[in-house]
């Protein structure tokens, strides 16, 4: 009988983002993003192709690589900023205006009022990763012919960093005001921004103490070092040899071990989020 | 089942830090009944509400609704609650609003598709089925909470300050339904402040002051029951002041409560039975009566009498 309840307050959720204009934004500033990025693919690819056939493969799959790595990179920021935009007033939004009353004081579970908000949420964000990241991937391979490498492993990473910040933002939710939990999650995703960049440049200079700083961001929030896992998965093997692309460095790769944190860490913070709303006076 | 009380909490009590919202709420409500739960604001009602519904768990004490202890989702399967700050979410349209409060009440769509035009008729909103309740007045976002909390044909519901916000046709309504819900011997706990409302629907009542029952009756031995009556009266021309005093003492076959001020004679009774004894017996002692007036003890008389003037808080 459980799923009745999670169902329909998913179906709210769902609902209740996609009439929101940060969705419809969301949609339209991808579609210029696509549109822009379609057209710098092409004109790039008009370039190469007038270069020999050995010039192709050793610079133009790097490059390839690279601008479809970038995009993928855009993507994962914009799907991250739609779902913590979108969700991060949900539970703290909704026991402020008091619109919580009505709904807890139905026959349901207060954790199946979270995983309903989740699974909304979830879905929302899925569909999104899935139509922005798809059409990177189809524009490249369609205007150049590149097909990007581990498509189902780099995607199934990506989501799960959406997922960890959806879980982060409605664990905040919980505890905070909406702004307060706003301004916390964004320093939390720059500090693990941050943190992986100062990692990376360390393991190129050889500083072992910025490699500990690095390692240190990515446990407190472990979203910048899933994009990089990501990232590595859908490398191409050329691009070892030609070192033009920033995402990947061989010194500093996020291991399976940093992977397999990150999705306990996102199992943990769901628990928590229904614990804490389970306590909580509403 | 149904012979378990609707409502039956003991020792209940929610602080928030070091405020104490309810001391020591000790209740029983039964079935069928429509009981008036009234107290200054401040007093912890809305709280009281709240632990009720699950909504605030209890720092101490427990209890149960409808047989379920506190806080059990399966309790509130037969409950109707309408909040005192009536939000919805407000971009929905009124009967998706319904639609989706009768789904989180698990009712089969085919029953819900027939119980919400049935309400929306109830309420007066049938008009206004496919308006969002953005554009929906105070007034309209009562009404619609109200057959919200109607959907699931509760055994009992909880109305938080149901007419707060509602003009006298609102409120009129609200006295009709639960008038009805009486009638399908559905139990109604009516939280309120409005006193003259609760006076013509409740069957009993509870006084609460700082999140304590301080007094609970049935409102008919309460309000129809003690009088007061205010009688001037003159002595005859003629009469030996000490016997006039014997007179008026003779009241007291009536009253044990007796107050002479002057040509003004006050006294309590039970009931209007023997008024009519009383005038008797004053005109044919030649008194001159110049008015005979019973005088009810009003609920709010009584609200201030019992919870004191001093307000909340």
């Amino acid at each position: 009988m459980h799923q009745v309840g999670i169902l329909v307050i998913a179906r709210l959720t769902f609902r209740e983002a996609a009439r929101r204009k940060i969705l419809l934004g969301a949609l339209l500033l991808g579609l210029v993003f696509l549109l822009v990025y379609g057209l710098g693919i092409y004109f790039i690819q008009q370039d190469l192709v007038e270069h020999e056939q050995y010039l192709k493969r050793v610079v133009a799959v790097p490059i390839y690589n690279f601008l479809v790595l970038s995009g993928l990179y855009v993507v994962n920021f914009l799907t991250l900023a739609l779902t913590v935009l979108t969700s991060v007033d949900t539970i703290s939004g909704e026991i402020d205006s008091g619109t919580i009353h009505t709904l807890a004081a139905k026959p349901i579970h207060r954790w199946e009022i979270v995983i309903g908000k989740w699974l909304g949420f979830a879905a929302m964000l899925t569909i999104y990763l899935l139509l922005m990241a798809g059409g990177v991937i189809e524009l490249t391979r369609l205007i150049t012919g590149y097909a990007l490498p581990n498509v189902p492993r780099g995607l199934a990473l990506m989501w799960l960093n959406e997922l960890l910040l959806l879980d982060v933002t409605l664990l905040g939710g919980t505890q905070l005001s909406t702004l307060a939990n706003g301004v916390l999650v964004f320093a939390a995703y720059g500090v693990a921004f941050v943190g992986g960049w100062i990692e990376q440049i360390g393991a190129f200079l050889g500083n072992q103490t910025t490699v500990v700083i690095g390692i240190l961001s990515s446990l407190l929030m472990p979203s910048e070092a899933l994009w990089k896992r990501a990232a590595f998965e859908m490398r191409t093997v050329l691009a070892d040899a030609v070192p033009v692309n920033p995402f990947i460095s061989a010194l500093s790769v996020p291991s399976p071990m940093m992977v397999a944190y990150a999705a306990l860490y996102a199992v943990v913070a769901l628990v928590l989020v229904v614990w804490n709303f389970n306590c909580r006076d509403l | 089942m149904d012979t378990v009380p609707a409502i039956d909490v003991r020792h209940l009590r929610k602080e928030f830090g070091d405020n104490v919202a309810v001391a020591d709420l000790t209740l029983t409500v039964e079935r069928g009944e429509v009981f008036g739960f009234l107290g200054p604001n401040g007093a912890g009602k809305t709280t009281a509400v709240k632990m009720l519904l699950g909504l605030i768990a209890s720092s101490a004490g427990e209890g149960r609704v409808l047989g379920a202890p506190l806080g059990d989702p399966r309790g509130r399967t037969k409950v109707g609650f309408l909040p005192e700050h009536f939000r919805f979410h407000d971009w929905l349209k009124g009967r998706e609003f319904l639609q989706l409060h009768a789904d989180l009440y698990r009712i089969p769509r085919p029953v819900s598709g027939r119980r919400i035009p049935e309400l929306l008729d109830l309420v007066g909103l049938s008009a206004h089925a496919e308006k969002k309740l953005r554009t929906f007045s105070k007034g309209m976002l009562q009404r619609i909470g109200l057959a919200q909390a109607l959907l699931n044909e509760p055994a009992l519901v909880l109305l938080d300050e149901p007419t707060s916000g509602l003009d006298p046709v609102g409120r009129r309504l609200v006295r009709d339904v639960i008038r009805d819900l009486r009638e399908r011997g559905t139990t109604v706990f009516l939280n309120s402040h409005l006193l003259g409302e609760v006076e013509i629907t409740c069957d009993r009542v509870a006084f609460i002051r700082k999140g304590e029952v301080i007094y609970t009756s049935a409102l008919e031995s309460l309000v129809e029951g003690e009088l007061t009556v205010h009688i001037r009266t003159r002595r005859p021309d003629g009469m030996d002041p000490i016997r006039w005093e014997g007179v008026l003492a003779g009241l007291e076959r009536w009253s044990s409560n007796v107050r002479v001020d002057g040509e003004h004679v006050a006294l309590t009774l039970l009931g209007e039975a023997d008024l009519p004894a009383i005038n008797r017996y004053l005109v044919e002692r030649g008194a001159h009566v110049y008015a005979l007036t019973p005088q009810k003890l009003s609920l709010e008389d009584l609200f201030i009498q019992i919870v004191g003037t001093e307000g909340g808080l």
